[in-house]
């Protein structure tokens, strides 16, 4: 048992936090809130060059074949950093969903091309019922002559209107089950009939509204088998939760860093805010949810990367915990800063607004409390 | 004991309701305290004046109409339920005003007081500064006596609504040497007068809704000092005890809960709808006892009030409570609403018009504004339950 990082983690961590300190500043993070697109393809193309997207991805695919635990180090530092742009999209939600079940053919045909940065990805999975589960999924797709016609509406996914390429979860059968009946597409992005909308969101993230008005899809672009598609979504979902509660963790631990920080600087009635024992009294349980959320973190991405019986149960844990304890993170981090914190100009709310956009992805605390206790009782 | 309003405070319950009802917009759903909203308070506080409606608790010979300390609660939470766009003249109405009924000379009463309840003046605070938050009593403007008048150098910050002010109450040191507390002076300046400037903050919902105000060789007449020279302090704690108990802000709450009932009620969810789900059902119910206690805690500073006894850190429990509950029941209400608590107002998608994704930023605000919580509970502490300062 050894709860750390092994070397070639920590040099992973070590040269992710100096380039993104360097490379992704406040001021781009700041600037891709008012840009369109919502990323910079200049640092897309130089993460590109260090490996990162194709990270998990196997070396025959142009990747580095490195594990989920490795992933999860690396999406410290982007929670850190607030790393705008479609990074978890295109690795998590398009890379993965394919590594785990596309043909040798659409292996060849993606993967090296998300590994090399020219391709952007995401997965159109919830709908205007904002549901995580299978019966959320009612987007229909109607087997037409060589392939599927779309019709429908997507909406909260991440980063549609910058995408190449979606992973669509669409309903071509109404089996017994919610389950059932799910076909996983890959849909052109360009493709006549798709229309994005952004949303405005808290985050001033990029997540779309989707929608499909007969759009063809071609029989060789079903991923996995027809109607078979929802055990690939679960398990990309898990990794997909992982990967959220690994970003909360960076930026939980930087919220508090700098919080830490002010503490120590901020000076009313003659001494350090800090000195207070209110104040005290917040951050050391501040440090509680930062390291208890780390750690539970990591053993979920082990779990999974392991394949462990109780993979489903960890990530679940997880996320029900990071989600409730970044909450209390970043309320602590506002509530020391005082007035300043509810300045934009100040950079404590960066954090505060992204903080509810990742307790929200991927199924708030609730939604994950729930299948605890679901699993518990099997 | 008696939990239920006097027949004629009911009346006047209902009187207000109507009121309300004619005079607002049938589909009002408030502001969302966007710049947008001005104009329109302005032109509402002018229809309140008719009535004398907008410091009804003042008394008549000041242009109020002396109502009881209940009646005056139940004003506030009529207002408050019903989002009256008031926020924008609370700071003379709640708290400037009775500071200078208490402490102005007449001509002072006389030059300030019925802009007030005419709805046409606005007033701001200038008391924060940036090395003077919590520890107010540290600020380090400056205000220097030269013949007739004082000459005011410094700077204020996160001074509300200075961008749209025609006068401030402004705490500036008069006496250097002397001991912190004791060389505060307290002054009413007009805004128009040169050497001032205002410069916008920009808060996190995106609203220019506070600013920095800097004073270069402003001079202000002896006659705008309130009280006396070096007393200061001591009025401004007046100020900021009518400021923490401008209370009925549950109301506004109890508001916030019904939408969120009618939501729950109306969204579809696994065949029937959200109110199905326990995890929903219990949220607002917990929701639903905090805006009662919120309630309580407020009604026992008024019925204290209402005895003849000045509250002493019951008002802070009350400010400290609702602030606070305020902000769980934004977070709570974000959860009701899932992925669609993220999406702001102008969002095609937003649900209950993104007031919760408003609600949620805005209440950070309102738990630091007026005192922080750890402040509130400083005073609770040593001035509500004797314990020695820390
Ligand atoms: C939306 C908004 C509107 C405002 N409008 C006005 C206005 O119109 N006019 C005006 O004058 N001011 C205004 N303020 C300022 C407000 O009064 C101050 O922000 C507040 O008093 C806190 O001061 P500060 O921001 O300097 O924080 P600080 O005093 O620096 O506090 C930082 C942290 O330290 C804590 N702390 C400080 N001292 C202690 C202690 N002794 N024990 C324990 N903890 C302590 C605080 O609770 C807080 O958590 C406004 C603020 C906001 C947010």
């Amino acid at each position: 048992m050894d709860l750390g990082l092994d070397e070639q983690q920590e040099m992973l961590k070590n040269f992710a936090h100096d380039f993104l300190e360097k490379e992704c500043p406040e001021e781009l993070v700041r600037k891709m809130e008012e840009d369109d697109k919502g990323y910079e393809p200049d640092l897309w193309q130089k993460m590109a060059a260090q490996g990162w997207m194709g990270l998990i991805i196997p070396e025959e695919y142009g990747g580095t074949g490195m594990r989920i635990t490795d992933l999860a180090v690396l999406l410290e530092e982007f929670g850190r950093f607030l790393v705008p742009g479609p990074f978890i999209p295109t690795v998590v939600l398009g890379g993965y969903p394919i590594m785990l079940a596309g043909s040798e053919e659409q292996k060849k045909q993606f993967l090296p091309k998300i590994a090399s940065g020219e391709l952007i990805m995401t997965m159109a999975l919830t709908e205007p019922s904002a549901k995580w589960d299978a019966d959320g999924v009612q987007l229909e797709a109607k087997a037409e002559g060589d392939g599927f016609v779309l019709n429908g509406t997507k909406l909260f996914v991440q980063d549609a209107h910058v995408t190449d390429y979606m992973v669509v979860a669409a309903r071509t059968a109404k089996g017994k089950t919610p389950e059932e009946g799910i076909t996983l597409l890959l849909v052109d992005s360009k493709s006549p009939g798709v229309k994005f909308e952004p949303l405005r969101t808290i985050a001033a993230d990029k997540q779309c509204e989707v929608t499909f008005e007969n759009v063809k899809v071609p029989k060789a672009n079903v991923l996995g088998e027809a109607g078979k598609g929802w055990p690939i979504v679960e398990k990309t979902k898990l990794l997909a939760t992982v990967a959220a509660c690994a970003y909360l963790v960076g930026l939980s631990q930087q919220d508090f860093d700098i919080t830490l920080n002010y503490a120590k600087e901020r000076v009313q009635f003659g001494r350090p805010i800090g000195s207070f024992q209110a104040i005290q009294h917040k951050l050391a349980d501040v440090v509680i949810d930062v390291d208890g959320s780390r750690f539970i973190t990591y053993k979920a991405a082990w779990s999974l990367q392991e394949g462990e019986p109780d993979a489903e149960l960890m990530a679940s844990m997880a996320k029900a915990w990071c989600s409730d304890a970044s909450r209390r993170v970043v309320a602590h981090g506002q509530q020391i800063h005082g007035g300043i914190g509810f300045t934009k100009e100040y950079k404590i709310q960066l954090y505060f607004r992204r903080q509810k956009w990742m307790e929200l992805m991927w199924g708030d605390a609730d939604y994950h409390r729930e299948l605890v206790a679901q699993k518990l009782e099997v | 004991m008696d939990f239920r309003f006097a027949p004629e405070d009911e009346a006047f319950r209902r009187e207000v309701r109507a009121w309300l009802k004619k005079n607002l917009p049938s589909d009002w759903e408030g502001h969302l305290r966007d710049e947008s909203g001005w104009g329109f308070a302005r032109g509402f506080a002018r229809k309140l004046s008719e009535r004398r409606w907008v410091a009804p608790q003042w008394p008549v010979e000041y242009g109020g109409l002396g109502l009881s300390h209940w009646q005056q609660l139940i004003y506030n939470e009529e207002m408050s339920y019903h989002r009256a766009p008031l926020g924008y003249i609370a700071i003379g109405v709640g708290w400037t005003g009775p500071t200078i009924i208490i402490y102005g000379t007449e001509e002072q009463k006389r030059q300030h007081l019925a802009g007030i309840t005419a709805g046409e003046t606005m007033w701001c605070q200038g008391f924060s500064e940036p090395n003077a938050g919590s520890d107010l009593a540290s600020l380090q403007t400056r205000a220097v006596r030269d013949g007739d008048d004082y000459v005011i150098n410094g700077q204020k910050i996160w001074t509300s609504g200075a961008h749209h002010a025609d006068w401030m109450i402004l705490l500036a040191r008069t006496d250097a040497e002397a001991p912190k507390h004791k060389g505060i002076s307290y002054f009413l300046l007009d805004m128009k007068s040169p050497g001032i400037t205002v410069q916008p903050l920009i808060d996190v919902m995106d609203n220019h809704s506070f600013n920095q105000v800097f004073f270069e060789n402003v001079r202000v007449p002896k006659s705008s000092l309130l009280g006396e020279e070096n007393r200061g302090w001591y009025m401004a704690t007046t100020t900021l005890d009518f400021e923490r108990s401008s209370i009925g802000g549950a109301a506004g709450a109890l508001r916030l809960l019904e939408d969120l009932a009618a939501y729950v009620n109306e969204t579809p969810r696994n065949g029937g709808t959200l109110v199905g789900d326990q995890r929903v059902r219990w949220r607002l119910a917990d929701a639903a006892l905090e805006v009662e206690l919120g309630r309580m805690l407020s009604y026992r500073v008024v019925s204290l009030q209402a005895r003849g006894v000045v509250p002493n850190y019951e008002s802070s429990t009350a400010k400290l409570y609702n602030t606070e509950m305020q902000l769980r029941l934004a977070h709570a209400g974000l959860e009701v609403l899932g992925l669609y608590g993220q999406l702001k107002p102008k969002s095609r998608r937003a649900q209950l018009r993104g007031r919760l994704e408003r609600q949620y930023l805005w209440q950070t605000a309102m738990v630091v504004g007026g005192g922080t919580s750890e402040i509130q509970r400083n005073i609770i502490a040593m001035r509500g339950l004797g314990l020695p300062r820390g």
